[in-house]
């Protein structure tokens, strides 16, 4: 089973769930920028985060013969501090590079006027860099957050094809399908959604621009929850083929679209010498 | 120092200042000659004019470069990468203010663009600015951007401190030695010292020191014994 996890914080995990991950069948994943538990308060820190997702992680990932891109983008919460807006201007020159393949996650968390603004700009700033968008759902008020998120979406005149909306669970799915959008799900332990209510998501919905993801992070989270997903499918008499679709030929062709996804070599580990694996950076 | 002396002593910094420049030039038209196979060989040139007449647009050619270079080594130009020798040019097209626009690239650089930084820091007539790029590479723990900061420029301009905790830095890290431009120019008996600790340390844990460390330690030994 090969794994491509459209949506995970590795920031926030440790070197061994990279390991654990390699050994599932995790090959590729995008890790979105995204707010890290702890507010943050100048565009500084954002800077030094961008380059951590586009520098150091990447990095990381190689070592175990994963391929690491991100999404860059001014996350909805934060949007809310003032500090923070500056950030925005920093975006032109991320969005640029070379492992971005999307804007992202934008949207909204408490649907305030900064965030209607600032989901605004940066839908536009993603048909300006030619890039998809991911979206996240709020996770309150996820119903009328989705019936916003997407009316912001068409407003936009971005492509419905290349903006994935996510956290979606059993109220907004329909919503999301009837817009052309993609359609994201983040499998958690407790809350958002498990393997096995999104086998009948499946089972209902069929496959087409389904992605599945473990948007793990600092909260209590399992990188390997996109795995369980792909076993439940098989035990559900899911194919091979629709599993692989799922977890790997769809978030491929979503993220495809930005030009910018290298999954060339993938069975080379990145950046070792000599065959050396450096696990830590260090004896 | 007498007047006399003075007059000697510019002409002297004058005439190496003419060779230094005169070696970066020869290698930026060596690397633009290695170029000449990459996939959009116009989209290089083009852009070197456009960095050349208007700076600004440095930020976004460099971004790009990967995606339109390839990032293939180039065989007319060992060691170098199609992305990292299209990025050394761009930054050598710039027509002033080198050091402030390296330091902006690497600042805002993802990993390939850092690198590609630190390589092309010979090739520009910067001087001693660029050390503290160096130093902020030897901090990180990306072996690749730890390989780019012991390069030429760091043979001429790192101070040997910093120098020597970049080698000991590799044999931690298993980054080979062969990346040390000027090897055994710059070992000294200290850093003899501390390849002799970090041997100890390893043999007291049941492991061993790559090969090439061990060479070096038994040439800087036998050196000071000799």
């Amino acid at each position: 089973m090969r794994i491509f996890d459209p949506h995970i914080h590795m920031t926030s995990r440790t070197t061994d769930d990279y390991e654990r991950m390699a050994a599932a069948g995790v090959r590729a994943l995008v890790e979105p920028a995204f707010w890290l538990g702890q507010p943050r308060t100048s565009p500084d820190t954002f800077a030094d985060y961008f380059d951590s997702l586009l520098g150091w992680e990447p990095f990381r990932a190689g070592q175990f013969g994963i391929r690491h891109h991100a999404t860059i983008a001014l996350n909805p919460k934060e949007a809310n501090d003032p500090r923070c807006r500056p950030v925005l201007d920093l975006l032109p020159r991320y969005l640029e590079k070379d492992g971005v393949v999307a804007v992202g996650e934008i949207g909204y968390d408490s649907m305030t006027p900064a965030e209607d603004e600032v989901f605004a700009v940066q839908l536009a700033l993603a048909v300006a860099h030619d890039l998809p968008a991911l979206v996240h759902t709020p996770h309150r008020d996820k119903a009328r957050g989705t019936e916003r998120t997407l009316a912001v979406v068409t407003e936009s005149g971005i492509d419905p094809g290349r903006v994935a909306v996510d956290h979606l669970n059993e109220m907004t799915v329909e919503l999301v399908r009837d817009s052309g959008c993609w359609l994201g799900f983040s499998i958690y332990p407790d809350t958002k959604m498990s393997p096995d209510r999104m086998v009948e998501l499946l089972k209902r919905y069929g496959t087409e621009r389904m992605l599945v993801n473990s948007a793990a992070d600092w909260g209590r989270s399992d990188p390997l929850l996109t795995r369980a997903t792909g076993e439940a499918m098989l035990l559900a008499g899911f194919t091979a083929d629709d599993v692989d679709r799922v977890l790997w030929r769809n978030p491929v062709e979503f993220y495809g679209q930005s030009g910018r996804l290298d999954l060339s070599d993938l069975a080379d580990a990145d950046a070792t010498f000599a065959g050396n694996s450096i696990l830590r950076g260090g004896s | 120092m007498a007047p006399d002396n003075q007059t000697a002593e510019a002409t002297r910094t004058a005439a190496a200042d003419r060779t230094a420049q005169a070696d970066r030039t020869a290698e930026v038209d060596r690397l633009r000659a290695a170029l000449h196979g990459v996939p959009d060989p116009q989209w290089l040139a083009d852009a070197l004019h456009r960095v050349a007449a208007e700076p600004a647009t440095v930020t976004r050619f460099f971004a790009a470069a990967g995606r339109r270079c390839g990032r293939d080594p180039l065989p007319d130009a060992p060691g170098w990468t199609a992305d990292e020798a299209a990025r050394a040019l761009l930054l050598a097209a710039l027509p002033a203010d080198h050091a402030g626009h390296a330091g902006t690239l690497y600042r805002y650089g993802d990993a390939a663009e850092k690198r590609a930084v630190l390589r092309a820091l010979p090739l520009l007539d910067v001087g001693p600015a660029g050390v503290p790029l160096l130093h902020d590479a030897l901090r990180t723990n990306d072996t690749r951007l730890v390989a780019a900061a012991l390069g030429r420029y760091a043979h001429r301009y790192l101070d040997q401190p910093a120098w020597r905790q970049g080698v000991l830095k590799c044999v931690f890290m298993g980054v080979p030695l062969d990346v040390v431009d000027g090897l055994d120019d710059r070992a000294d008996a200290e850093l003899a010292t501390m390849l002799a600790g970090l041997a100890a340390e390893r043999a007291a844990a049941g492991r061993t020191m790559p090969d090439d460390a061990t060479g070096l330690l038994r040439r800087l030994t036998a050196t000071q014994e000799g």
